[in-house]
């Protein structure tokens, strides 16, 4: 059980890349923080630096108030699981869980009663003979957890533990971590480019972009409040839809429509006070709702197009429209598109109407969405001008 | 995979039994001639006339061969050993680490391989002699393990490159030190490759003719195959042929022996299931 304080650390490579650009961080006892990012936003250097597998540059680590810079990985008593679960295969899985013991000199019994005792919680007792090589994906996924839990250490570090394994046993396995970390209360850092993942598993999740933490916060927080369009468009999936939109007196006119400013949103924009003419609006895909299916449309804004695809999900729909001349050009969003590979000229728009709905592909749809509901960015830096403080 | 025919393995057969016929003629050439008696060396049968194990007795009897014998053991198993020990560990900087002169070290062992060995007799024997190592066994061991050293660090750098670096990680997390990982982990996954160079390395000392014929004076270091040269007949004017064929047939024993007890410990497939798969 510990408290992990990182300091504004900070990687540098000998060859003079940033990997992590000095993160502050402060993980309390019993947490269940996730680290998220795209590839190559240093999470992972972040996670290794906290397992001591990687120096760190500058800045400060503490483990319990206790600096940790030079602390060697094994006597900071922190275990880890490893994306591609490092099982030793040359040991079976009840001489691979009781590796860490055997080196702590815990004496047979001990030792014997423990692994059983990982192998109950994991259900790995039939197999504790048998060679890692002869085990199915998500066994060799539970005897690395086993290994980790063994020995109670101080924190679990987990690198995309669950990424290795199919979808389905994906999300039994991340139901499985999340139980084991609540009835053990071990403070877990979990790195995952999967937001998903992110948003399922953690107390509280940090987005990192290019070795910058982005925003700090709950799942819920991150997804009601993103800081920035980076963080906007990596959490939530089908992710947030981006338009730009011009402000003209107490409204946006954007290619969804003129959307009024609300009191809330325009609240928000007094407090930032300089407020550019051009922004980017972003609207959530649940934000939308088939139009005729609406009571009360209040001061809603509408929109009419043809519906591009139709994806039906059984309890929602959700429909892709095109729109032209509404694409986003932003740096804040490249990085996201050239993951995904979503790079297009036209906007894609995607709403998640209710499975009532009778949206039919191919053909126009009315769609309203409420302008309480939107984002405001502004373009250059980014910043969300309505995420309030 | 199909299922192999009949004709597949018919013909399978008939290749492998003329390879093995192919390459153990000469070896059985030697054993018959090491089993004829002296009068019938020449008489050109393939399978001895009047069988004796005289050759075999005079060799450790009349010949001296037991000390040179024990010399040869002696060395190649030292010189193995230093050789595997001091490789391994290179092989693992060389896989793992990033160190300023990388590239030079391995330019230059590789260079130490390429190495006429012939062209180095004489000034090693002169050096050897003036610091008294001429005629003894580290006089032997040192240009054995100098030889089988580039040969040890090559082979095993490409087996250790092939142990995925995270299961150092896992170790090192799990409390391991440096070395504790380096002796449980990677060592014994690294076992069939160091058994296999182990193998290649002390059948190059074992066979080793030019620094042994070159660098030794009497028994007290000389090594069997260099011996073997040294044999001479009853008189001045009887071949010794027997007697060399007895020795060069003692000489293989070894080797065999050296390769059966290892070849098990050879298992490939050894690192599956480490990492996802």
């Amino acid at each position: 059980m510990a408290e992990i304080v990182l300091d504004q650390v900070s990687k540098q490579y000998p060859d003079g890349t940033t990997a992590v650009d000095k993160v502050n961080l402060e993980i309390a006892d019993h947490e269940f923080i996730i680290l998220v990012g795209p590839s190559g936003c240093g999470k992972t250097t972040t996670l290794n630096m906290i397992a001591g597998l990687e120096d760190i540059s500058s800045g400060e680590m503490r483990i319990d108030g206790k600096r940790v810079n030079e602390v060697a990985p094994r006597d900071r008593d922190i275990a880890m699981v490893f994306q591609s679960y490092a099982l030793y295969p040359h040991m079976t899985v009840r001489e691979n869980i009781g590796f860490p013991l055997k080196l702590a000199k815990v004496d047979k019994a001990t030792a014997k009663q423990k692994i059983e005792e990982a192998a109950g919680v994991l259900d790995l007792t039939p197999y504790l003979d048998r060679k890692p090589g002869a085990l199915s994906g998500g066994q060799r996924q539970r005897v690395a957890m086993g290994r980790a839990i063994v020995r109670s250490p101080k924190a679990f570090l987990m690198d995309e533990p669950l990424s290795n394994l199919d979808a389905k046993l994906r999300v039994q396995m991340r139901t499985s971590i999340s139980r084991i970390q609540k009835r053990l209360g071990t403070t877990t850092v979990y790195v995952t480019h999967d937001q998903t993942e992110a948003m399922t598993l953690g107390d509280r999740i940090v987005i990192m972009r290019a070795g910058v933490v982005q925003q700090i916060g709950s799942p819920q927080e991150l997804y009601e409040r993103p800081v920035n369009l980076f963080v906007a468009g990596f959490i939530g999936s089908p992710s947030m839809n981006f338009v730009p939109g011009t402000i003209a007196d107490n409204a946006v006119d954007t290619v969804l429509g003129r959307i009024p400013l609300t009191d809330r949103v325009r609240a928000a924009l007094n407090q930032h006070g300089d407020v550019p003419r051009e922004v980017i609006i972003g609207v959530r895909p649940e934000a939308f709702e088939d139009a005729s299916l609406v009571e009360g449309r209040g001061e809603g804004v509408t929109f009419t197009a043809p519906v591009d695809i139709l994806e039906s999900m059984g309890s929602v729909k959700y429909a892709y429209f095109s729109l032209e001349n509404a694409h986003v050009d932003s740096e804040h969003l490249a990085e996201l598109e050239r993951d995904t590979g979503s790079e297009e000229i036209e906007a894609q728009i995607v709403t998640e109407l209710d499975a009532r709905s009778a949206v039919k592909e191919g053909q126009d749809q009315e769609v309203w969405f409420s302008p309480d509901s939107i984002n405001i960015f502004e373009p250059s830096s980014g910043t969300n001008l309505t995420a309030g403080k | 995979m199909a299922a192999i025919t009949t004709r597949q393995r018919t013909g399978w057969t008939v290749a492998n039994f003329v390879v093995a016929v192919y390459a153990l003629i000469p070896v059985l050439w030697l054993v018959s001639l090491s089993l004829k008696d002296k009068s019938t060396f020449t008489d050109g049968h393939f399978i001895p006339r009047k069988w004796t194990f005289e050759n075999y007795v005079n060799i450790f009897k009349v010949g001296g061969f037991t000390q040179p014998l024990i010399n040869s053991i002696g060395i190649a198993i030292i010189s193995t050993v230093i050789a595997i020990v001091l490789g391994t560990f290179a092989a693992y900087a060389i896989a793992r680490l990033e160190f300023p002169g990388k590239r030079l070290m391995l330019g230059a062992s590789l260079l130490i391989a390429m190495f006429p060995q012939v062209s180095l007799v004489t000034p090693m024997f002169q050096i050897e002699r003036s610091i008294g190592l001429f005629n003894t066994w580290p006089g032997l061991i040192l240009p054995y393990i100098t030889f089988t050293l580039p040969l040890t660090i090559y082979t095993l750098s490409a087996f250790l490159r092939e142990i995925p670096w995270e299961l150092e990680k896992a170790a090192k997390m799990d409390g391991a030190t440096p070395f504790q990982a380096f002796r449980q982990v990677i060592v014994p996954l690294a076992m069939p490759g160091v058994v296999t160079t182990a193998i290649l390395a002390f059948i190059q000392c074992w066979n080793d003719f030019v620094f042994a014929i070159s660098l030794t004076s009497s028994n007290r270091a000389r090594t069997a195959p260099a011996a073997i040269s040294f044999f001479t007949g009853a008189s001045q004017f009887e071949d010794p042929v027997g007697s060399i064929m007895a020795a060069a047939v003692v000489i293989t024993i070894p080797i065999i022996i050296f390769v059966l007890i290892f070849q098990r410990r050879i298992v490939s497939g050894l690192t599956s299931g480490a990492v996802k798969g």
